[in-house]
């Protein structure tokens, strides 16, 4: 990571920090009472500002100490945790995102600090009745052994813990004697310890510990006076939090440095150049074993053969590389769900599961704005008011369940919620209205409920704020398109509705058909085909006049690629056809010649030929010449019309 | 190459187009296209490859109508002979694919361009840079940076960006 710049390493480290904050905050709105989640909570602003300032992020030091400080109230029993206080706090983390990209402006800053103070009063004054620290009798001491301690046979642990069997002890050590490694005598103890003592315990008691190094130590021992109680033993906990955290340190806190120590944090562009590598070097070994098979050379088979495995070993590894849990999306709906339940006013809850399911980070990231819409949808036009769930017998709060599961190379995402339903009769009315159908035409549930998918529409009578403008789904549908990826919607009147995505798990490997046309050689991604079968000559000469072969007694539409893509180059005698589908629809690509599976590295094209809407992107070949991949949907799409206007004729 | 150098051309201001360095002076790679002699910019060119096998983009712009592959990526080939209303020709032993990079619409975008021979990196003088001459050229004049004089030859500097950019346009609009 050389050269690179600190403060944009801290933009990475705060934007996670604050992400673990907002977890926590989000679980501590459900379980108000759980010290470990106010701890989890409060280590994360103190380490934000610790972090701020060292990397001159001053604005959001400053901001972020007076949160801390409302949350150390909290760690002490001081101040009870309130949903209001929770809600505070996260709206001054997103006030601290903006400080960190530099853009926040002070009177917001200044606003939440005043809501904060007022929450912190609120929950202060109903607190009252929690004992607290300050309340009961104790002493602190503050000690250092005589530096021959330990070589006389004094153990300073055991002296520790009988101090812990006085009373409610906390101890801190002192390790500003401690000089550096080289100049460390390991005989020597060099550590001193500050201890507050809480309890009904007499001096001699304390001193009974010490009896029998008291003379050559540093001793002092003070009582522990009402008002300054808690400052002194917090400070002093305070001080040491960034480097040791032995006192504080729980179950969690040891966990997540665990794991860290674990994980190595790579930029996604480093990860790209390594796949794009990786992807040259599968190339470059095709060719080689090409080659190595052509001569007669054993033992450069054998090594060709060696380099085969281990490329595709290290194909496999550089895909799990990629893949990530979708914990890391689903985490981000909880604020989302949490602002929607105040927004709307409605009673949400979220429910996930499956969170453990990886997919290339890619496609997570492109998953976010669709799902947004969705789950936006679902609770603005799906969940109901709390008063009309309790009329229809259904518990007062909805509940949006977000779940995924692998299946196969693809991923399954449903957004299912407990609501209403969609109410087909508004959308056929809605449909009617803006022309989309005709005034009574029959037409299927699932293609009615399909119609939600057209751009411009949306039932929503009133344009609230989150949903309801008419772009959204339409959009929703074709990011999950260009994701290779297809939507499905089901919907029972009451009880609520379920959005189902299909998503490849990965977008930068894909088991394609390698078929021939004219000259050129093309990919068509394998999930999308269903068959493949012959174009019988009678097919082929009736097809002057209509482009449509039986298949099973239903009628499908076929696209002359030859024609298509104007290769100019005579047909060959035996054509094929790949039968390929997206959703309900089918289509049939008429190719010259069908040359057999091909696992293939996709990569995109130019500015210049993302106009040419057939295709999806392209990948390298063996011989190291390029192929197309065909966008089947685009296809289907381009030969739906001339299948209607084929109905209209017929 | 300072990029914003590079941007489409408004108006006849070659010069305004074009990094002369503090003496005046431009280094370029010097290469002929269908009977004339054409220069770029040596800081934008990549490598010089020989022949390699094209993949044809039904609907592309006719332009950019094929990609190769440099080095594991998919890089667009552009045929400038298009932009200079001349005749293609097929390829002989001499022609190279000159892969540059350069921002097109704010996009680094690497990109071959077919030549029929290259001859040499070269230095070309401003003081022997003439403005496009309103007549007697059958080009369009957008297309044109600069013409300079460079040993007995009158070499073209092309304005890629002028040239190119509306095919990306041509290619977004039909989405």
């Amino acid at each position: 990571m050389n050269g690179e710049d600190p403060a944009a390493a801290f933009r990475v480290e705060a934007g996670e920090l604050l992400e673990q904050v907002e977890q926590g905050l989000l679980d501590l709105g459900h379980r108000l009472d759980d010290m470990g989640l106010v701890n989890a909570v409060f280590r994360g602003l103190h380490t934000l500002k610790g972090s701020g300032a060292m990397f001159g992020f001053d604005a959001l030091a400053a901001f972020t100490h007076h949160c801390e400080s409302a949350f150390d109230r909290v760690r002490k029993g001081d101040v009870r945790a309130t949903p209001e206080l929770v809600d505070v706090i996260l709206s001054a983390g997103d006030h601290m995102r903006a400080l960190v990209d530099g853009d926040a402006p002070a009177a917001e800053g200044q606003a939440i600090l005043a809501r904060l103070a007022a929450a912190v009063d609120a929950a202060a004054g109903g607190g009252a009745s929690t004992p607290t620290v300050s309340t009961k009798r104790g002493w602190t001491l503050s000690f250092r052994l005589p530096p021959d301690a330990m070589a006389n046979g004094t153990n300073p642990l055991a002296l520790l813990d009988e101090l812990r069997e006085l009373g409610e002890a906390t101890i801190v050590a002192r390790v500003d004697d401690v000089p550096s490694l080289g100049e460390c005598n390991p005989a020597h103890c060099l550590i001193g310890w500050d201890c507050t003592l809480i309890g009904d315990i007499s001096k001699d008691a304390i001193e009974d510990v010490f009896l029998f190094v008291m003379d050559d130590m540093d001793i002092t021992i003070t009582p522990l006076t009402v008002e300054d109680a808690a400052p002194v033993a917090e400070a002093i906990v305070e001080e040491v939090i960034p480097t040791a955290e032995p006192v504080a340190a729980n179950d969690a806190a040891t966990r997540t440095a665990r794991t860290q120590g674990e994980n190595v944090r790579v930029p996604a562009e480093r990860l790209d150049e390594l796949m794009d590598r990786v992807g040259e070097l599968v190339i470059a070994q095709s060719r080689l074993s090409q080659l190595a098979a052509h001569g007669h050379d054993l033992s450069l088979r054998s090594v060709s053969e060696e380099i085969e495995r281990l490329t595709g070993e290290m194909r496999d590894t550089m895909m799990i590389l990629r893949m990530v849990p979708v914990s890391t999306l689903f985490g981000r709906f909880r604020r989302l769900i949490h602002d929607l339940a105040i927004e709307t006013g409605k009673a949400i809850e979220l429910v996930t599961d499956g969170e453990t399911t990886e997919v290339d980070k890619t496609v997570i990231e492109r998953l976010f704005d669709p799902l947004v819409h969705i789950i936006r949808n679902s609770c603005d036009h799906g969940l109901e008011t709390a008063e009309a769930r309790l009329a229809a017998g259904k518990p007062a709060s909805g509940v949006i369940r977000l779940s995924a599961h692998q299946a196969g190379g693809e991923v399954l995402i449903t957004i299912t919620d407990d609501g209403r339903g969609i109410d087909r009769e508004r959308v056929r009315a809605k449909a009617e209205a803006n022309g989309l159908i005709q005034p009574g035409q029959a037409m299927s549930d699932d293609e009615l409920l399909g119609l939600i998918f057209h751009p411009g529409f949306s039932t929503a009578a009133q344009v609230t704020n989150l949903s309801g403008r008419g772009v959204g789904m339409d959009v929703v549908k074709r990011t999950i398109e260009s994701l290779r990826g297809s939507i499905d919607v089901k919907s029972v009147d009451g009880r609520g509705s379920i959005i189902t995505l299909r998503i490849p798990l990965t977008l930068a490997i894909i088991e394609g058909l390698l078929v021939r046309v004219g000259e050129g050689r093309y990919v068509i991604p394998l999930a999308a085909v269903e068959e493949c079968l012959e174009l019988s000559l009678e097919d082929d000469l009736r097809s002057r006049g209509r482009s449509l072969i039986t298949l099973r007694d239903t009628l499908v539409p076929f696209v002359r690629l030859r024609e298509m893509f104007a290769t100019g180059t005579r047909p060959d005698p035996f054509q094929k056809i790949v039968v390929v589908a997206t959703g309900r629809e089918r289509v049939g690509l008429v190719v010259d010649q069908i040359v057999g599976n091909h696992q293939t590295v996709i990569k995109s094209l130019s500015a210049f030929h993302r106009g040419a809407a057939s295709f999806s992107g392209a990948t390298i070949l063996g011989d190291g010449s390029v192929a197309l991949i065909l966008d089947v949907a685009q296809l289907v799409a381009m030969a739906q019309p001339q299948e209607e206007m084929l109905r209209a004729a017929g | 190459m300072p990029q914003d150098k590079m941007r489409a051309s408004d108006g006849p201001t070659p010069d305004g187009l074009i990094a002369w360095n503090a003496h005046g002076e431009l280094e370029v790679l010097i290469f002929d296209l269908g009977g004339e002699t054409f220069a770029l910019e040596a800081t934008l060119v990549q490598e010089i490859l020989d022949l390699l096998p094209e993949t044809f983009i039904p609907g592309a712009p006719a332009l950019v109508s094929h990609v190769v592959n440099f080095r594991g990526k998919i890089v667009p080939v552009a045929d400038l002979r298009l932009a200079f209303g001349m005749e293609p020709t097929p390829p002989s032993a001499d022609s190279r694919i000159v892969v540059i990079e350069l921002e097109l619409a704010g996009e680094a975008t690497l990109l071959g361009l077919r030549t029929d021979h290259v001859h040499e990196v070269a230095t070309l003088r401003q003081a022997t840079s003439e403005a496009v001459p309103t007549v007697g050229i059958g080009w369009r004049r957008d297309h044109v940076r600069s013409l300079i004089r460079w040993k007995d030859d009158l070499v073209v500097l092309p304005d890629l960006a002028a040239i190119l950019v509306p095919a990306m346009g041509a290619a977004a609009t039909r989405q």
